[in-house]
């Protein structure tokens, strides 16, 4: 059969030459991808300048309570008796009554530190990430209450769903090792740089 | 009501004014500051892709030189645990797809090097040695191959026509991340709920169907859906070497007794003998018989419609582009800013009532409504392009599938189908001449 034989061994031929050119293509995809690629990773992040608070961020994360928090600037909040971040508007009475209280979960800590101010601390784990207390504190406050995608719970997915949903387009990859973006007029605070992994 | 009244004068456009200046507390109070945790490490990007690499090796060792189906599936239980439910399952091969498109298509993208990798070192690895990637490194495949009770067999034209969808799939994945729509492999990813034991409804139920599904069918994400097979069902057809039912050169033999035709024509060394025990033990259909003696009136019709269908060709193309460029109206809705530029035309024409949140955002920017209109002008007119490439991508893959199946290939032996075998190693129990290399060997040792 050497006519068969002369066929296959042209088609083991064309084989040949064929894994080669892919081989070769593959060479310069690594070359090209090369010159467009960054060495560290990058991170989803949401822009607190752009965000509308419209809870995609509670409803929209595949991790179930969602990995974006609400974070507090410190040195950007008034302390105010009456915080519009945590009371409902018109609350019966500034006090800690559940009714009282704009958090669905009640995640906001009221502390007294001395007449008139309070202090108001976010329990993370409580925080879902809906966003109520940020529309109050940036619609009559300083805006020290704001979003952010939390590093330590955030998963990197390669598309974050809460970016797909978001209508405000906040959300974009940041490096790795600048991951959080702060609001306008934040004081930065060496404390409080992210240190290096 | 004074403090309402008092507050909303205070309230202006401007964010980030003090409206409540920060006190100074005579208490001596201190601030608390706030912790910003870290992401994960960098270098755990590249011990990922240790692993990746070692979990390649492993399996194209196991599948070809050790051919052990049980060692095939213990590996197989690792990286489901690893890249799956430890990792869960981001990034994965199958994703990064669409990252290697936008860094093409869009230049302020980096692209991770890490994600690099993970696109091209299955690629070469089945270039080298088949879809073993598929059999015991992917998650995905993993945790459907696990579920896997009852196969029952695919009749072959539901097959050649479902596996069509992969390439759809494909085509609308690439042209969805080079316009920077979306990342629609991600959202659809089916089983990353599972791995990450949370996710949306959506997820479930797709996830959950294919999985019900998959106790019965083998395996059907990575046959009929996806995307990243198609690439490797390509390259596999040139692989320098694969699995071969019956042990060949490349396995350890002992002092087997070779049956007389243990050289191929083309040089390979198998030794089926055509006993048709292995006929039923591919669940994924990708055993091939050997082929009946054809008469010349056979192979005068055969002809015939080879070249009619290769004549055709060029008019599948012609037509899919065709009707590609005319999808770009719904295909081009996938990408938010022509949704939003839609929208917000409505809503100026008082054809719509009421704003949405992405309207709501838009006019808060105070970006004006002719730019919007403008940029999704644009967009639409990448979506003509792209979807005229869609198509023709789809019709070129429709049209080589028919002249694939028109084309007649002897064979003689039973053989795993080059580009459809995702090198499990279920047939090799099945396979007496297996039986007897074994037995040499334990006789050996």
């Amino acid at each position: 059969m050497a006519e068969s034989e002369q066929g296959t061994n042209r088609r083991g031929f064309l084989r040949t030459s064929m894994r080669g050119a892919c081989l070769a293509g593959l060479g310069g995809a690594v070359g090209f991808l090369a010159t467009r690629s960054q060495a560290g990773d990058t991170v989803w992040q949401l822009d607190p300048e752009k965000c509308i608070q419209c809870g995609n961020c509670a409803t929209h994360c595949v991790l179930k309570p969602s990995a974006v928090k609400c974070v507090h600037a410190y040195a950007m909040c008034g302390y105010c008796e009456l915080c519009t971040g945590y009371f409902e508007p018109e609350p019966n009475a500034l006090n800690t009554g559940a009714e009282n209280q704009l958090c669905p979960v009640a995640a906001i800590q009221r502390t007294f530190v001395e007449d008139p101010y309070y202090e108001y601390t976010i329990d993370e784990s409580l925080c879902i990430g809906c966003g109520k207390c940020v529309e109050g504190c940036r619609a009559f406050g300083n805006g020290s209450l704001y979003l952010q995608v939390r590093h330590d719970l955030c998963l990197n997915c390669n598309e974050c769903s809460i970016a797909a949903a978001c209508p405000s387009n906040a959300f974009r990859r940041v490096p790795a090792d600048q991951p959080y973006l702060h609001p306008e007029g934040y004081p930065h605070d060496p404390r409080e740089d992210t240190p290096k992994p | 009501m004074v403090l309402a009244v008092l507050l909303v004068g205070l309230s202006g456009p401007a964010f980030g004014v003090e409206r409540f200046p920060p006190p100074d507390f005579e208490s001596g109070h201190t601030l608390p500051h706030s912790q910003y945790p870290s992401p994960r490490a960098d270098v755990y990007e590249y011990v990922d892709v240790v692993v990746l690499v070692v979990a390649l090796g492993l399996a194209s060792w196991l599948a070809l030189r050790v051919r052990s189906r049980r060692w095939m599936f213990a590996l197989m239980l690792g990286s489901l645990a690893y890249f799956g439910f430890w990792r869960g399952g981001c990034v994965c091969p199958i994703g990064a797809i669409q990252n290697v498109t936008l860094a093409v298509f869009d230049r302020s993208y980096g692209i991770p090097l890490a994600v690099v990798a993970f696109f091209l070192l299955p690629l070469v690895s089945t270039l080298l040695f088949g879809r073993t990637f598929c059999a015991a490194v992917c998650p995905l495949g993993a945790i459907q191959d696990v579920v896997l009770v009852h196969p029952v067999r695919v009749p072959a034209w539901l097959d050649h026509g479902l596996r069509l969808l992969a390439c759809v799939y494909l085509g609308a994945a690439v042209l969805f991340a080079a316009t920077g729509s979306a990342f629609i492999i991600c959202q659809y990813d089916p089983f990353v709920a599972f791995f990450r034991l949370s996710g949306s409804l959506g997820m479930l139920v797709l996830g959950g169907s294919l999985l019900v599904i998959g106790a019965f069918v083998g395996r059907p994400y990575c046959r009929f859906l996806c995307p990243y097979g198609v690439l490797l069902g390509w390259l596999s057809r040139l692989s320098k070497w694969r699995v071969s039912i019956a042990p060949d050169e490349a396995a350890p033999r002992g002092q087997l007794q070779l049956p007389s035709h243990w050289a191929t024509a083309d040089g390979r060394s198998a030794c089926c003998v055509q006993c048709r025990l292995c006929e039923d033990s591919c669940p994924f259909g990708a055993i091939q018989k050997p082929t009946e003696p054809t008469t010349p009136s056979d192979r005068s019709t055969g002809t015939r419609r080879l070249l009619w269908l290769v004549v055709l060709v060029p008019v599948v193309v012609a037509t899919g582009a065709w009707v590609g460029g005319m999808l770009h109206v719904p295909l081009s809705h996938m990408h938010a800013t022509v949704r939003l530029a839609d929208r917000v035309w409505l809503e100026e024409q008082g054809k719509a009532e009421g704003q949405t949140d992405e309207s709501e955002a838009f006019r808060k920017t105070g970006r004006p409504v002719a730019e919007l209109y403008a940029e999704a002008k644009s967009l639409r007119r990448q979506f003509v392009v792209g979807g005229r490439w869609l198509g023709a991508f789809v019709g070129l893959m429709v049209a080589l599938k028919l002249i694939g199946l028109s084309v007649h290939r002897t064979r003689t032996d039973y053989e795993a189908d080059r580009a459809l075998c995702l090198a499990c190693g279920r047939c090799f129990d099945y396979c007496p001449v297996e039986h007897e290399r074994r037995k040499r060997l334990a006789d050996e040792r």
